[in-house]
């Protein structure tokens, strides 16, 4: 399991709502106690920086013998591009193991990084994830966000169509809701840009908050920590600065799911939502009734 | 970028060679393709709520070799990374990859928005990009998550010895007297 820096930095519910899923769906889940930020966040300033924490990453788990799973999409982008990139490119390769070398590390290419919703669909199966649902969701309508990350760029990451992706709202589908189309589903959510122009971060995630709610959606269903901070952790932010009212909960996919699971809304740690999740979780418990 | 095309371009400003620089780096290669067609720009989120953020301008500049210009430009930190322009450039172009390696030569100047200098040195210090304070570590245990990984920062910073930024950025901070 690789976390990376923003979820226990500030998405913990993404965490707990994840690994409760995938034990009861019986992914079984090694910690691994030396890795590192996967390099992302430094790549603007440092190619070179990102390539080898990345590298040091999948060495780690080449170590051990085992594939790795995000949570985000941001830390699977990288792992996936870093590998395809080091295994097709000898020179670029040899130039960073050495970097690795101190550490008694060395990248050999010999591991797959997927993210969460791609293990969901690939490892475990849609038929398995049907099965697991025990409280069908049909009450609900809802949006899908997928970040940029999981798609593009698409020669490197290589999954599902970055123009017209699937997997999330077959995911989302199979726990009974419905998933709805909306303007720009595939618009950035902003996150990259926060720290230098907050301004335009904003104006993108009140762009997808407001398309969002044209459609009536009973909330946005994210697979990424930075899009579910510029959602959920932001929303008031954006009400206030633009004096609109969204009241939209954005809720991790594993969260719907476990739902769906029959698991309860405080296992699935909804409590540490800022956008008040009441409304949707009365839907849920009442129609269960 | 406004600002920085309101100056006529002198000829003495010109780095003939800087696009053939850029072309030699990982992700700037097919620079020279670029035919100026505008759908990096039309298609930007970014573009949409800036008034100086032109990726298509950006190649422009750079193919030109207005190096110090683009180098200096406050804009060139505003892309999101999203990489819708470089999955839709018709000639291939990987324009985000051009604003990083534009990035990373500003950088190694010096030249860098406080935010990732802030997130290296975390990194150097715990292996996280955020510093995730005591209580959220703490509290981890009463939801019931494992420890969180300890990171290596020791064997972190062997590995990153050498990298051209980290060293502009210490250089920096000597200079400034930080």
């Amino acid at each position: 399991m690789f976390l990376g820096c923003a979820i226990p930095y500030r998405v913990s519910a993404y965490e707990t709502s994840a690994r409760k899923v995938l034990q009861k769906l019986g992914v079984e889940l090694a910690e691994m106690p030396e890795f590192n930020c996967c390099g992302l966040p430094l790549d603007p300033v440092s190619h070179e920086m990102m390539l080898i924490l990345a590298a040091r990453n999948l060495a780690l788990a080449e170590q051990q013998g085992l594939n790795i799973i995000t949570l985000c999409p941001g830390c699977a982008g990288t792992l996936k591009k870093v590998n395809k990139m080091l295994k097709e490119d000898k020179a670029l390769r040899e130039q960073i193991n050495g970097h690795l070398k101190e550490s008694g590390l060395e990248f050999k290419g010999t591991v797959e990084t997927k993210h969460l919703i791609q293990v969901l669909m690939e490892d475990v199966g849609l038929e398995k994830i049907k099965n697991a649902v025990v409280k069908p969701l049909t009450m609900l309508k809802v949006a899908e966000h997928n970040g940029c990350h999981i798609l593009r760029p698409k020669e490197y990451i290589g999954f599902d169509d970055p123009e017209d992706p699937q997997t999330l709202k077959t995911l989302i589908e199979a726990t009974g809701a419905t998933c709805l189309d909306y303007m720009d589903e595939t618009e950035c959510c902003g996150a990259p840009s926060v720290g230098v122009s907050d301004k335009i971060a904003l104006q993108l995630a009140r762009d997808k908050l407001s398309h969002v709610k044209m459609v009536d959606a009973q909330a946005l269903i994210t697979i990424c920590p930075f899009c579910h901070i510029m959602y959920d952790t932001n929303e008031l932010r954006i009400e206030k600065m633009f004096n609109e009212a969204y009241g939209i909960p954005v809720l991790h996919y594993p969260q719907l799911l476990g739902l769906a699971m029959g698991m309860t809304p405080e296992e699935l740690a909804f409590n540490e939502h800022r956008v008040d999740t009441s409304k949707i979780i009365k839907q849920v418990t009442e129609s269960a009734q | 970028m406004t600002e920085t095309i309101k100056e006529p371009i002198k000829a003495s400003e010109i780095d003939p060679k800087f696009k053939y620089e850029i072309s030699k780096m990982h992700g700037g290669e097919k620079l020279l393709r670029c035919f100026q067609c505008g759908t990096c720009t039309s298609d930007c989120p970014v573009a949409r709520f800036s008034e100086t953020y032109r990726p298509r301008q950006i190649i422009r500049m750079t193919q030109l070799g207005l190096k110090e210009r683009v180098l200096n430009s406050d804009a060139l930190w505003l892309c999101a990374a999203c990489f819708t322009c470089t999955d839709r450039c018709p000639q291939d172009v990987e324009v985000a990859s051009v604003i990083r390696v534009l990035r990373n030569l500003a950088a190694e100047k010096g030249m860098v928005p406080l935010v990732f200098k802030e997130q290296a040195c975390s990194i150097l210090e715990s292996g996280y990009a955020y510093k995730i304070p005591e209580l959220r570590l703490k509290k981890r245990e009463t939801q019931g998550l494992p420890p969180l990984p300890k990171g290596n920062a020791e064997s972190i910073r062997k590995s990153l010895s050498g990298v051209k930024f980290l060293k502009a950025i210490e250089k920096k901070g000597e200079q400034s007297g930080q």
